[in-house]
């Protein structure tokens, strides 16, 4: 059982007999009132979304999906395919259902595929994944002027802000959570 | 190269930081205000039902200096400031760290109006040590911080930004919710705005209104939205005080949450108070409004989740 507190971002919940996730999250707290939880929730089977404030002191059942651990293969458009690992049994999920997912995922990376009853709804990225730079602007050393970060394609295409001294043909780690960068990956 | 990036790009941050405390200090010094310390653990909070202590052995971490600096004022100090850190459990988001820096001040004569005329002084002055005017640019409002600053009443609020009034959303037990999604989006987008006259249970220690004791004299400042600082005019009636103490624990019961114990020596001191008036002002949030911060992570060295 989840409490109010407990909601965060990624968190998967029951409400109404259907899973969502939570993918965005505010905590307020008037001065003096109560805490409140502001929410966008998605439904995990229809895709829609949905605004909802909880209150402290409400409670939810942790939405508890199969995880099978599959790797992905390739795409082609918005249909994205991943294999078991055990059974090499091939799986098609498509583009609207990975949301975010999508800009992290690079051929032969380690999933979790999420199931409810049976039926793929989304995948788990690990926290970190490392992607390799294809495109951003080149530094000039000593330059103190620019900003502290330049923006960067990655090879799935997904553009971030880097700090300036990564070059292009680099690879770095991001972290899925946030989509921001994390680190250099010394090669 | 530097492999703790965040901690790298928060350099200037941190250094314009360190120059807002310096101009806050400064700011009270030259007004003849003490800098106090008093202690982060404490035997108990004060009670109110919404603020959570983190307990610490049998004891706590203060969830702010209230309760002693007001036994300084009991003793005749008369105008005392403190920057300190401060706990609130579970309080984390964009905006709440459980872990925060609080300027608190207390000063003797004066009500809750002549503290919003003092805040505005400081925040004008704080400006300066870093460099800025009289105008800021915070979540893409462009803000004017010279005279005057906006007050409206929390009833004038509801009236103008909600289709619920005052009144009623304290019956329909909705009051915070119309303020968070509703009034606060509203409030301090072109000057600081203060919104003061609260209902009287929400202000467990300020003194209620004379002409109207539904409301307590008690304000808030917003910029930007955002809310900066609570202040008012102290409750110095220790029989009242330990009612409506009585009445928070009540609140946390209902709520499920641990009763605090009375804090009898702030109970038995406050009676020798003089009328006075006292503010918390959140430290890491004025940053934010300085440096147009989106998170509040931005603005310190570390968060706890990077501990």
């Amino acid at each position: 059982m989840y409490t109010a507190s407990d909601l965060r971002k990624g968190l998967k919940v029951i409400i109404d007999n259907e899973p969502y996730i939570v993918t965005a999250f505010e905590f307020s707290k008037p001065g003096k009132g109560q805490a409140l939880y502001r929410t966008k929730l998605r439904n995990m089977i229809t895709g829609l979304t949905m605004d909802r404030t909880f209150r402290e002191g409400d409670t939810f059942e942790p939405a508890s999906l199969e995880e099978r651990t599959m790797q992905f293969l390739y795409n082609e458009g918005d249909q994205y395919h991943f294999m078991d690992n055990d059974w090499y049994e091939q799986i098609v999920i498509n583009e609207e259902s990975l949301g975010d997912a999508k800009n992290f995922l690079i051929e032969n990376l380690n999933v979790k595929v999420l199931l409810f009853k049976e039926r793929a709804i989304g995948v788990e990225l690990p926290n970190f994944v490392n992607l390799r730079v294809i495109k951003t602007e080149p530094w000039v050393r000593g330059d103190t002027s620019k900003a502290d970060f330049k923006p960067a394609t990655l090879e799935t295409g997904y553009v971030l802000r880097v700090p300036p001294f990564i070059e292009e043909g680099e690879l770095i780690t991001v972290d899925t959570r946030n989509g921001e960068f994390s680190k250099r990956v010394k090669e | 190269m530097a492999e703790n990036w965040s901690l790298v790009k928060r350099k200037k941050t941190l250094h314009q930081r360190a120059q807002i405390l310096q101009g806050i200090r400064q700011f009270f010094v030259e007004k003849g205000y003490l800098e106090v310390e008093t202690p982060h653990r404490i035997p108990t909070p004060a009670p109110e039902s919404h603020i959570e202590a983190i307990a610490y052995e049998t004891w706590f971490l203060h969830t702010s200096p209230e309760l002693c600096m007001k036994r300084m004022m009991a003793a005749g100090y008369e105008k005392i400031f403190q920057i300190c850190r401060c706990w609130r459990e579970k309080e984390r988001g964009s905006l709440h760290l459980p872990e925060f820096s609080l300027l608190e001040w207390y000063r003797a004569g004066g009500d809750y109006h002549s503290l919003m005329e003092e805040c505005e002084g400081l925040i004008r002055f704080a400006t300066r040590a870093i460099g800025l005017g009289e105008k800021v640019v915070f979540r893409s409002h462009d803000i004017d911080l010279s005279k005057p600053w906006e007050r409206i009443s929390v009833n004038e609020a509801f009236r103008r930004y909600s289709k619920t009034s005052m009144v009623g959303a304290l019956e329909e037990n909705l009051f915070d919710e119309v303020m968070v999604q509703e009034i606060e989006p509203n409030l301090g987008l072109e000057r600081p705005m203060f919104i003061y006259d609260y209902p009287a249970q929400r202000g467990a220690l300020a003194r209620l209104k004379r002409e109207d004791p539904t409301v307590a004299e008690r304000f808030e400042l917003y910029i930007g939205a955002l809310e900066l600082a609570n202040g008012f005019s102290e409750l110095i009636d220790s029989e009242e005080q330990r009612e409506r103490f009585g009445l928070e624990n009540k609140i946390r019961q209902s709520f499920g949450k641990p009763i605090y114990p009375m804090p009898e020596k702030f109970l038995a001191e406050l009676d020798s108070m003089a009328p006075s008036s006292g503010i918390a002002l959140g430290v890491d949030r004025l940053v934010m409004v300085f440096l147009d911060a989106e998170r509040i992570d931005e603005v310190v060295a570390f968060t706890p989740e990077e501990l």
